[in-house]
């Protein structure tokens, strides 16, 4: 359907190995937004995860570093297809927020900074499969990409690891964030290609 | 270095929106729902994401409009707007 | 409007060491008014696909898209267009868009333009639309334009002898042996000695990189300006 332009191959280099389908890889980490990049400062960070009874668990910078942190590395794949292989991240895997977090709920909602929300089931940040990462690629997690804390969930496509994290809250119901409300797929995994509701 | 990708004028919102609405959207005057400055759509700031050009008022930076070109078509979001005004006259002056 | 046209290269031509100029024919493209943009959509052979806007550098000619592309390094697009392309190569276009940032042949009174790096395209074309005007009411244009250096500036010649338009070039790294301005970014004084004076009641319409934008009218507005004759345009590269 569409007019294909001779010689245009934008800037990806070849896949090696298998991506999801519609993806192309890149050796950039391209850096989207949609708004001004939140200035928030390590040592005055802080998140919370609120339960659905509404009972609060907090850290702040010192105290998610004393949590058991991991080095990580996985492809991570946005909706805007681009993938990117072999990417390093260390940090914290969600599970070890949710030691002493009492909750029947079955669905999180990431929340960052600067208003963005994204919506996860809960079992997807749970069992080693998602983590609160602030470090990428061996130096501390620069702003543009989400500093000082995002969240990593790279089974999902990238708009579900909320940049500049600044909470979880728990729900019964799955309740849409800021791209799912405006169609994108309430769960986005890249290998059955969700990206649209 | 790496840079943010900085964001642009609504003017840029005329190219999703063409055909949605009768009129030319940049001249649309609109009031932000959030803090109640009135502002030409063509005077907020756009952070064109390639999900979806995200409008957000010059004042209060509160978002205004998301658009988003779905392959199934264009959806819009407008629940930062309190109220939209279209032009008597389009153009400048 | 709202379609995509399918368009051919049809010339390019070299502006600057990092810029050109390009003109597609696109069948069912017209209405143009100095001052809008265009949507350009490049597919490559196995589908991906990259949109990005470029303003019109010339209006008038039906069916005729005329853009200027300043090579954005590590861009997706503009190296292409600025490099690659060549006549015979297809692309989408969807346009003419915008209605915000336009100056219109019947639209009375002096004009402020002011340019920073290749955001001088859509206000080029506005001086190029005044220059068609052939009655003596259409005001008088003046444009500053900010630069790197005198090989950076787009259509010297051109801008330096257009009916009705008076430019002043502000370099910003290295000005050439003959201007008595040091070399340096746009400032109040630029303003207040080059500019119209706030009380001759220009449109000022500011385009350039959003930091060029921010800078300019912020400097215009303290300079005596009115807010509410600014128009802006900030352009985002790749």
């Amino acid at each position: 359907m569409a007019v294909v332009t001779r010689g245009f191959g934008g800037r990806r280099p070849a896949s090696e190995r298998p991506v999801p389908p519609g993806q192309y890889l890149t050796d950039d980490f391209p850096v989207l937004s949609t708004g001004p990049t939140p200035n928030v400062d390590a040592p005055t960070w802080e998140m919370t995860i609120r339960t659905e009874a509404g009972v609060e668990h907090g850290w702040d910078w010192a105290g998610l570093q004393a949590l058991p942190a991991e080095d990580v590395t996985v492809d991570i794949h946005c909706v805007t297809r681009w993938s990117k292989q072999d990417t390093h991240w260390r940090g914290v895997p969600v599970d070890a927020l949710f030691t002493e977090v009492e909750t029947a709920a079955e669905f999180a909602v990431a929340h960052s900074f600067g208003g963005y929300t994204t919506n996860v089931p809960l079992d997807d940040l749970l069992d080693g499969r998602a983590w609160v990462v602030s470090e990428y690629e061996g130096e501390p997690l620069a702003p543009l990409h989400g500093g000082p804390v995002r969240l990593l969930v790279p089974h999902l496509y990238l708009w579900k690891s909320a940049k500049w994290l600044r909470g979880l809250t728990l729900h019964l119901d799955d309740e849409p964030g800021f791209w799912e409300q405006h169609g994108y797929h309430p769960y986005g995994d890249p290998w059955s290609e969700q990206r649209y509701a | 270095m790496e840079h943010a990708p900085a964001p642009l004028d609504g003017n840029c919102l005329a190219g999703p929106l063409a055909g949605f609405f009768t009129a030319d959207v940049t001249v649309v005057t609109g009031c932000c729902r959030h803090c109640g400055d009135v502002a030409m759509m063509g005077a907020s700031v756009v952070y064109r994401h390639p999900m979806g050009a995200v409008a957000r008022c010059r004042a209060c930076t509160a978002v205004l409009l998301v658009v988003v070109e779905h392959p199934d078509g264009t959806r819009v979001g407008m629940a930062g707007l309190a109220w939209w005004r279209l032009p008597v006259e389009s153009g400048p002056g | 409007m709202t379609a995509w046209h399918t368009g051919q290269v049809v010339h390019t031509e070299p502006l600057t060491a990092s810029a050109r100029v390009l003109t597609l024919a696109v069948p069912g493209f017209s209405g143009a008014v100095a001052g809008q943009h265009v949507d350009l959509r490049l597919t490559a052979p196995d589908g991906y696909q990259a949109v990005r806007s470029y303003s019109l550098a010339r209006v008038g000619a039906d069916e005729v898209v005329e853009i200027a592309v300043d090579e954005v390094p590590d861009g997706e697009v503009s190296p292409y267009l600025v490099h690659e392309a060549r006549p015979g190569d297809l692309m989408e276009v969807r346009g003419p868009l915008g209605g915000y940032f336009v100056w219109r042949p019947g639209d009375a009174g002096p004009v402020q333009l002011v340019a920073g790096g290749s955001g001088i395209v859509p206000l080029a074309a506005m001086a190029r639309a005044r220059a068609t005007v052939t009655t003596h009411g259409a005001g008088l244009f003046r444009l500053l334009a900010s630069v790197r250096t005198h090989a950076d500036a787009f259509f010297p010649d051109e801008l330096g002898q257009t009916e009705g338009l008076t430019t002043t070039w502000l370099y910003s790294r290295q000005a050439p042996a003959a201007s008595s301005r040091p070399p340096g970014r746009l400032t109040r004084y630029d303003v207040e000695t080059y500019a119209f004076a706030p009380d001759a009641g220009a449109h000022v319409y500011v385009c350039g990189p959003t930091g060029f934008v921010e800078t300019a009218a912020a400097l215009l507005v303290d300079a005596g300006h009115d807010v509410a004759r600014i128009r802006t345009e900030r352009f985002g590269g790749g």
